[in-house]
C-alpha cells in the first residue's frame, strides 16, 4: 500500500498551496500595470470608455487581490512551520530579502490599496493616480525581490557554510544571482502576457454574445495589442533563460530535453515526442528534429549538452515530468504568439471584433497564461530536484521534523479550505467577467472635496452587491468610436 | 562599544507584533462582534469601518514572521516547529475571513449569510489560535540543542487552551471600542453596551495572567518581584487599573474615541508585560536572543533598509487611515 512520508506530503502541501497562490500574484501584477494605464489615459483623454474599463477591472482585481493575500500568508508562514531545517540553515540569506519584500513591497502595495479601491470621491484624481501607481508598483516590487529569493536558492553564490548555517558574504552576489534576471523577466512578462489573455477573452466573449460597445471593443484592443507585442519578446527571453539553465542547471536542462548521452561529435535534435524513463534511462517513443536541439541551446549546429546519464541517479530530476511541464509551456506559447498574430491580420476593418473563430479563439486562449504558468513553475521547481538550495541543500534535509499524521491533518484541511474558498473566488469572478463593463457614474454621498466628504461610498467593498442582473453593457456608447 | 543588533532586531520584532495585535486585533473582533449584530446594513457598515486598511493590518504580521526569519533564524524554525498545528489552523481562520471582505458582497443574497459565517467562524479560529500560540509560547518549548523536542500536541494544555480565550476577548474588546468610535445610530450603541462586559472580562484575564505565570515559573517571579524591579515595574500595573477606570468612565460619559484609546493602551500594557516576563529569550525559557541570532551581515544588511523604510510606512499608513477617517453612516449613499 502506498503510505506516503512525511516528506512526500511537506512536499506536496508546498506544490499544492504554491500552484494556488502563484496564479494570483500572477494576475494582480498584470492587471495593477493595466488599471495605471487605464486611469492615465482616462485623465488625459477624459474619454468615458477609459473609466468604465477602469471601474470594472477594479472590482476583478480587488477579488483577485484578496486571494492573494491570505493565499500569501500562508507561504510566508509555510516556510517556518514545514521547511524548519532549510529556515535555520539558510534563514540568514533568505530571511533579509524575504524582509524587503514585506518592507518595500506588501506595504506599498496594501497601504495604498485601500485609496484605490475606495477613495475615487476622497481624494483628488492626482493622487487616485498616484495611489494605482504605487499598487502596481508595489507587486513589481514584490516580483523581484520574490524572484530574487527563488533564484538564488536555484543558483546560490555569494555566500559561506560556517558550522551548520550559511552565512551572506555578498549581497550584491546574493541578489544579482547568475539566474535572477532572466527569471525575474520570465515571470513578469509572463504576468502581463496572463493578464491580456483574460482580459482578451472577457473582451471576446462579450462580442460573441453580441453586447458590443466600445468599452468591450477597448479592452479586447488593448490585449491584442500586448499580446501582439509580448508573446515573441516571451520566446526571446525564454530562450535566453534555457541558455542560463544549461550554464548552471544542466541537469534540469537534460531532463527538460529528455537527453541522457552524447556521442562524440554528435548533435542534439530537439524532441517533440517521447517519453522518458527514469529506470532503464531512456527515452521511449522519441520523435525529433536532429540538430535543432543544439542550435536553440548551444547556438551552434553540434553543440552537445550534458545528458542526464553524467549525472548520479541521486542526482537526476525526473525526466518525465518535466518534459512534458516543458513542453506544455512552449505549446502555449506558441499559440499565443499566433494568437496576436492573427488579431493583427484581422485589425484592418474592424474584423477582430466580428470573426466569430478568431473571438472564439481569444475566448479559449483565456486560462493559457495560468496554465503556462503552472507548467514553468512547474519544470523549473521538479527540474531543481533533489535540491532546495541547488547543489547545496537536499530537499530531504530541508523538512520540518513533523509525523505524517500532522503534515497529512494539515495537507487535508488546506486542499479542503483552497478548493472551497478559491472555487467560490473563481465563481465570482467569472460571474464579475460575464456581467461586463458598466457606465460608471459617480455617487456623491455629499458636496465637497477630500477630507470632507467623511462618508465613504458604499458598499466599501469594490463590488456591486449580487450579481444576479445580467448586465447588458449596452447603454456605453457615449464615446461613440470603437477603439 | 558597538550597536547591538539584535536588541534592535528584537525590539522590531516585538514593535511589529504589537502592530499587528492592536490593528488586525481591532479587524479580527469584528468578525467576532457579528453574532452580536443581525442587521444586514449594520453587518456592512461594520465591515466598510476596516475595508480599505484590513490588508494592512495584516502585512504586520508577516513583517513580524520575516522578521524573525531574519534576524533569529533558530528560534523561527524551532517556533514555527513547536507551533505547528496552531499556526496552521491559525492560517486557515485568515483565509477564510480575508477573503469574506470581498466575496460577501459579491455573493447573490441567499447566500451572503455564508460569508458572514466564514467572517465570523474565520476570525474565531485566527484568533482562538494566535492565543494557543501565544500561551503555548509563553509556556516554555521544548527544545534540544537548537531544534524543537516537543510533540505535536504540546499546545493542549490548560494554560495555552486558557490563552486562546484571553486572545478572544481582548480582540473583541479592540473591536467594540473600534466601531463605538467609527459608527453612529443603533449600531454605535449597541457596541457601547457590548464593550463593557468584554472590559470586565478581559480585566479578569490579566489578573489571571498576572498571578498564574509567577507562580508557575520562578524566573518570571523573580523579574517582577525582587528589588528593585519592583519598584520599577510598579508603575505598569498601576497604569492597567488607570486604563480600565478610564474605559469604563468613557463608556459612560462620552462614548466615541477614548474606550479605544483605553483599549490599545490596555493591550499594550499587557504586552509589555508579557515581553518583560521573557526577556531576553527569544524561545523561552531556553534561548536567549543572542544565542539565535543570525549573523551580523544579515542582521545589519536588513537594519539598514528597515529603520529607513519603516518611518515612511508609518507615514502611508497614518495617511491611508486618515483618508478614511470619520464616521462611516450607515446610510451613506449606496449604488
Amino acid at each position: 500500500m502506498f503510505s506516503p512520508s512525511a516528506l512526500d506530503l511537506a512536499r506536496f502541501q508546498f506544490a499544492f498551496t504554491m500552484s494556488f497562490h502563484i496564479l494570483f500574484p500572477a494576475v494582480t501584477i498584470g492587471l495593477a500595470s493595466y488599471l495605471a494605464v487605464l486611469e492615465l489615459s482616462w485623465l488625459k483623454t477624459k474619454r468615458q470608455v477609459y473609466v468604465d474599463l477602469y471601474h470594472f477591472w477594479l472590482k476583478i482585481f480587488a477579488v483577485m487581490f484578496g486571494m492573494g493575500v491570505v493565499s500569501g500568508i500562508v507561504m510566508a508562514y509555510q516556510i517556518g512551520t514545514n521547511w524548519s531545517y532549510m529556515s535555520e540553515f539558510a534563514g540568514s540569506i533568505m530571511g533579509p530579502v524575504l524582509a524587503y519584500e514585506v518592507l518595500t513591497a506588501f506595504f506599498l502595495e496594501a497601504g495604498f490599496l485601500g485609496v484605490m479601491l475606495f477613495g475615487w470621491t476622497r481624494v483628488g484624481p492626482a493622487l487616485h493616480f498616484f495611489a494605482t501607481c504605487m499598487v502596481a508598483v508595489g507587486t513589481l516590487v514584490s516580483a523581484t525581490w520574490i524572484l530574487a529569493a527563488n533564484s538564488w536558492m536555484q543558483t546560490p553564490q555569494g555566500y559561506a557554510i560556517e558550522g551548520n548555517r550559511m552565512v551572506p558574504a555578498d549581497w550584491l552576489a546574493i541578489v544579482f544571482n547568475p539566474s535572477f534576471p532572466y527569471r525575474l523577466m520570465h515571470m513578469v512578462v509572463a504576468a502581463y502576457l496572463t493578464t491580456a489573455l483574460i482580459v482578451g477573452a472577457t473582451g471576446a466573449w462579450q462580442l460573441l454574445r453580441r453586447r458590443d460597445n466600445p468599452a468591450v471593443r477597448k479592452m479586447l484592443s488593448m490585449a491584442m495589442w500586448m499580446l501582439l507585442l509580448v508573446a515573441p519578446i516571451q520566446a526571446v527571453i525564454g530562450d535566453f533563460h534555457g541558455l542560463n539553465t544549461a550554464e548552471h542547471q544542466p541537469a534540469k536542462l537534460a531532463a527538460m530535453e529528455g537527453h541522457w548521452q552524447n556521442e562524440p561529435g554528435e548533435a542534439v535534435p530537439l524532441l517533440l515526442f517521447g517519453v522518458p524513463d527514469m529506470e532503464a534511462e531512456k527515452t521511449r517513443y522519441a520523435v525529433g528534429i536532429p540538430h535543432l536541439g543544439s542550435v536553440i541551446l548551444t547556438h551552434s549546429w553540434r553543440g552537445q549538452i550534458p545528458g542526464l546519464k553524467e549525472f548520479r541517479r541521486d542526482e537526476r530530476p525526473n525526466s518525465l515530468i518535466v518534459f512534458w511541464s516543458f513542453r506544455l509551456m512552449v505549446g502555449l506559447g506558441l499559440l499565443m504568439i499566433a494568437l496576436g498574430a492573427w488579431s493583427l491580420l484581422l485589425r484592418r476593418g474592424g474584423r477582430i471584433f466580428t470573426t466569430r473563430p478568431f473571438l472564439r479563439a481569444a475566448l479559449w486562449m483565456g486560462p493559457a497564461g495560468l496554465v503556462a504558468i503552472l507548467a514553468g513553475w512547474v519544470t523549473t521547481e521538479v527540474g531543481r530536484q533533489p535540491w532546495v538550495v541547488y547543489g547545496v541543500l537536499r530537499t530531504a534535509d530541508a523538512v520540518s521534523p513533523h509525523g505524517a499524521v500532522s503534515v497529512g491533518l494539515t495537507l487535508a484541511l488546506f486542499v479542503a479550505a483552497y478548493f472551497f474558498v478559491f472555487g467560490a473566488g473563481t465563481v465570482y469572478v467569472l460571474r464579475m467577467m460575464r456581467k461586463g463593463p458598466q457606465a460608471f457614474e459617480l455617487h456623491r454621498a455629499t458636496a465637497g472635496g477630500p477630507g470632507e466628504e467623511r462618508t465613504p461610498m458604499r458598499p466599501m467593498s469594490a463590488a456591486d452587491v449580487g450579481n444576479d442582473d445580467e448586465g447588458t453593457g449596452e447603454a456605453l456608447h457615449r464615446d461613440g468610436k470603437g477603439n | 562599544m558597538g550597536i547591538d543588533t539584535s536588541v534592535i532586531w528584537a525590539v522590531i520584532i516585538y514593535f511589529s507584533v504589537f502592530m499587528y495585535v492592536v490593528l488586525d486585533g481591532f479587524d479580527l473582533g469584528i468578525g467576532m462582534l457579528f453574532p452580536f449584530v443581525k442587521d444586514k446594513r449594520e453587518r456592512d457598515t461594520m465591515m466598510n469601518t476596516v475595508a480599505p486598511v484590513w490588508d494592512g493590518n495584516e502585512t504586520w504580521l508577516v513583517l513580524g514572521g520575516e522578521g524573525l526569519l531574519l534576524a533569529f533564524p533558530v528560534a523561527y524554525s524551532i517556533i514555527l516547529t513547536g507551533l505547528y498545528l496552531p499556526l496552521i489552523f491559525m492560517l486557515i481562520g485568515l483565509v477564510f475571513r480575508g477573503v469574506a471582505f470581498e466575496f460577501r458582497f459579491k455573493a447573490k443574497d441567499h447566500r451572503r449569510h455564508l460569508w458572514d459565517k466564514a467572517f465570523i467562524g474565520g476570525s474565531v479560529v485566527a484568533s482562538y489560535f494566535q492565543g494557543v500560540s501565544l500561551g503555548t509560547f509563553l509556556n516554555g518549548i521544548t527544545v534540544s540543542g537548537r531544534s524543537y523536542a516537543g510533540g505535536p500536541l504540546d499546545w493542549v494544555a490548560p494554560f495555552p487552551l486558557l490563552a486562546g480565550f484571553g486572545v478572544m476577548i481582548a480582540y473583541t474588546l479592540l473591536g467594540s471600542t473600534w466601531l463605538i468610535m467609527k459608527t453612529e445610530g443603533e449600531l454605535h450603541k449597541r457596541m457601547v453596551q457590548v464593550a463593557r462586559p468584554f472590559a470586565l472580562m478581559l480585566l479578569g484575564a490579566v489578573v489571571v495572567v498576572s498571578i498564574w505565570t509567577p507562580l508557575r515559573d520562578a524566573a518570571v517571579a523573580e523579574r517582577w518581584f525582587s528589588f528593585p524591579n519592583i519598584v520599577f515595574l510598579m508603575p505598569v500595573p498601576v497604569l492597567v487599573m488607570l486604563s480600565i477606570v478610564v474605559l469604563l468612565g468613557s463608556l459612560k460619559s462620552d462614548p466615541h474615541r477614548w474606550p479605544f484609546v483605553a483599549a490599545l493602551a490596555l493591550i499594550f500594557l499587557g504586552y509589555t508585560g508579557m515581553a518583560i516576563s521573557i526577556w531576553p529569550h527569544i524561545v523561552p525559557p531556553f534561548i536567549t536572543i543572542w544565542e539565535a541570532a543570525s549573523p551580523p551581515a544579515s542582521q545589519g544588511f536588513a537594519l539598514v533598509g528597515t529603520l529607513f523604510i519603516l518611518p515612511v510606512i508609518l507615514m502611508y499608513t497614518v495617511w491611508s487611515y486618515w483618508v478614511f477617517r470619520g464616521k462611516v453612516k450607515a446610510d451613506a449613499g449606496y449604488h
